[in-house]
């Protein structure tokens, strides 16, 4: 991190106020029945920055992604995105608003060639409208432009050679490099990740960290979940730790599972869980 | 040798042309987006009922179309209100029934001026504008092997305007497959969520999908009654099952399998008739088995193409081999 690092002043403590916020989310509750799966205070995520959602299974992680890209709708709770709420906003108008995330249990559209995945992913086409898909005239030209978006996008997730195959007969990391990779094709200002690693071999697992990466030198900003530790502190700027549905801690990734809230957590829910990960104690 | 005849005089009877014209619209829904429509037949009755109802009134002919295409239009917004939120088999159930009502509402007696109850429209009452128009003189002709009559009803006339009607809706659907719009419909198929991830109205688009299909299932419900006449109970629930049948034999979400799948279906119930009634002696099936026995027979050969060859005959196998 540079000079300018966005973190400096802000608190080791959960719900944290930070410098610039692009996501604040305030008193989100969420109930199945009578288990409580998201109650989160306070929360925001600091822009252009690489922040890591980490926390046990179970934890209300991928609850909490729902809610804040309208996939699920909690009983309680504000969040805005840009300093808009979306309260009751649709996850496709979350999407057009600039925030495009992927899901824990990938959805490669497997029927479909990649590179039509990947034109799926664009916005702005107009031949998406009914009427004017019987004009080509009215989309060709944008269709070109979003070809050649996903051409180069296709090249960067080494996955060009595979464009004109099913989606369906991709290996399973590389369906989550094209899920990835179609989030992308609308230019989104946020992405928000599912797990995106799991389930990806070690050598993709590189390539996917160093996209990652690329995306914030970009000036996206990325919010990620991720099991394995190694991963988190190679890339992220920020960790925000969730257990039994609450924020129970945030700080860098190099201090804060020493947190003993934190410690508690993962011991308590997973003994198996490898602490050990983050480095020597 | 007739029967070779017999089976080409099938072939591009109007009959298979307004069944081709069904399960191009039940491809838009199934083929294209994975909607489940089990009402295919609501919606051809409907577009019966309102071409033949708005004809015998005295309306125009491009009126009693507009009448047909709005009241499928109208239909499909009212199924798809409630159950394209919801998951696929909602809509499955909700189609069946709803077809199922048009039949009964069509056939009760309350409604006996408008529909003429179980009885329908008689052909006279509604298809004197039509046959009007014909440009083949009132008589048999023949043309090569075939002879239809001119004008009345199952003729060249019709015959005519149903391929003609057919021709124009394998290009509609051409069109639009594959264009962004149609490109959105199959991602819908594929996983309503990723596309609702990716910023498209996944409810707007169904609905698209499921009102198009209904009106040019209304057409062929039109095409269908000029053949004969408007009987609901023609238009039952083996009629969709039928519509089904044949699109899933010609191939789902291509472009020429409804109308190949239409061809084969009439075809092969021709040519099973035709062979049983040639070998198979009247003293162990008589004439009026004859029919369900072939229906049977067919449904049987049916059955072992979607075994063998389940992405149909124009389906690419590549694509079943993925069910994630
Ligand atoms: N649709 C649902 N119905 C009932 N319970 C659910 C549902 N979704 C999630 N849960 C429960 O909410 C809790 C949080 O789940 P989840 O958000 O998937 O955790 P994580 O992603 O952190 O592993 C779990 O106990 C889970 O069983
Ligand atoms: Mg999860």
């Amino acid at each position: 991190m540079t000079d300018t690092d966005p973190f400096a002043h802000v608190p080791h403590e959960p719900g944290a106020p930070k410098k610039d916020p692009i996501v604040t989310a305030d008193n989100v509750h969420r109930h199945f029945g009578g288990l409580t799966a998201v109650e989160v205070d306070h929360f925001e995520v600091q822009r252009g920055a690489i922040t890591a959602l980490i926390g046990p299974n179970g934890a209300g992680k991928s609850t909490f992604f729902n809610l804040l890209t309208g996939f699920d709708k909690p009983q309680s709770g504000e969040w805005l995105f840009n300093g808009h709420s979306l309260k009751g906003v649709s996850p496709a108008a979350v999407a057009r608003a600039g925030k495009v995330r992927t899901f824990q249990l990938t959805k490669a559209l497997s029927r479909m060639t990649v590179i039509e995945n990947m034109r799926l992913g664009a916005s702005r086409q107009r031949g998406e409208n009914f009427f004017a898909a019987f004009v080509p005239k009215l989309w060709a030209q944008r269709e070109e432009e979003i070809t050649a978006q996903a051409h180069v996008l296709l090249k960067r997730f080494k996955l060009y050679e595979k464009k004109d195959d099913y989606a369906g007969s991709l290996s399973g990391g590389q369906r989550k490099l094209l899920e990835m990779a179609r989030a992308l094709m609308s230019e989104p200002e946020m992405v928000m990740l599912d797990e995106p690693m799991a389930g990806v071999n070690p050598a993709l697992t590189e390539s996917l960290l160093d996209h990652i990466v690329e995306l914030k030198n970009e000036g996206v900003t990325v919010l990620f979940v991720e099991h394995d530790m190694h991963m988190v502190r190679r890339i992220s700027d920020w960790v925000v730790v969730m257990a039994e549905g609450r924020i129970i801690a945030e700080g860098p990734p190099s201090t804060v599972m020493q947190n003993e809230e934190v410690q508690a957590a993962y011991l308590g829910v997973h003994h198996d869980t490898d602490l050990s990960e983050e480095g020597p104690a | 040798m007739d029967l070779l005849f017999d089976l080409l005089r099938e072939a591009i009877a109007p009959t298979t042309a307004a069944f081709a014209l069904a399960a191009i619209g039940l491809n838009f829904h199934f083929g294209l987006t994975g909607l489940l429509n089990m009402g295919q037949a609501g919606f051809m009755l409907l577009g019966m009922y309102g071409y033949a109802i708005t004809v015998r009134e005295g309306g125009p002919i491009w009126l009693g179309i507009i009448v047909a295409i709005a009241c499928a239009a109208v239909f499909g917004v009212i199924l798809g209100w409630p159950t394209l939120k919801l998951r696929g088999d909602y809509l499955a159930i909700v189609t069946i029934a709803a077809a199922e009502m048009i039949r009964y509402l069509g056939r009760s007696q309350n409604l006996n001026d408008l529909t003429g109850a179980s009885t329908g429209i008689r052909g006279n009452d509604f298809k004197g504008s039509f046959e009007e128009l014909s440009p083949f003189p009132d008589s048999m002709v023949t043309i090569g092997p075939f002879t239809f009559h001119g004008t009345r009803s199952t003729s060249w006339w019709l015959v005519l305007v149903g391929w003609t009607l057919v021709g124009l809706m394998v290009l509609l659907y051409w069109r639009l497959s594959k264009s962004p719009w149609g490109r959105v419909l199959k991602g819908i198929r594929e996983d309503e969520d990723a596309v609702r991830s990716l910023g498209k109205n996944v409810y707007s688009y169904k609905m698209q999908a499921l009102v198009i299909g209904g009106v040019i299932g209304a057409l062929a419900g039109i095409v269908w009654s000029l053949g004969a006449s408007v009987q609901p109970d023609s238009m039952g629930r083996p009629t969709t099952f039928w519509v089904w049948t044949l699109l899933l034999l010609g191939g789902a979400a291509t472009v020429f399998g409804p109308v190949l799948g239409s061809i084969l279906f009439w075809c092969s119930l021709v040519l099973v008739k035709g062979l049983a009634s040639a070998f198979i002696p009247t003293t162990v099936l008589s004439s009026q088995q004859l029919e369900p026995f072939s229906l049977a027979l067919v449904g049987v050969t049916l059955m072992c193409l979607v075994i063998f060859r389940p992405q149909g005959v124009l389906g690419d196998k590549k694509e079943l081999a993925f069910n994630d």
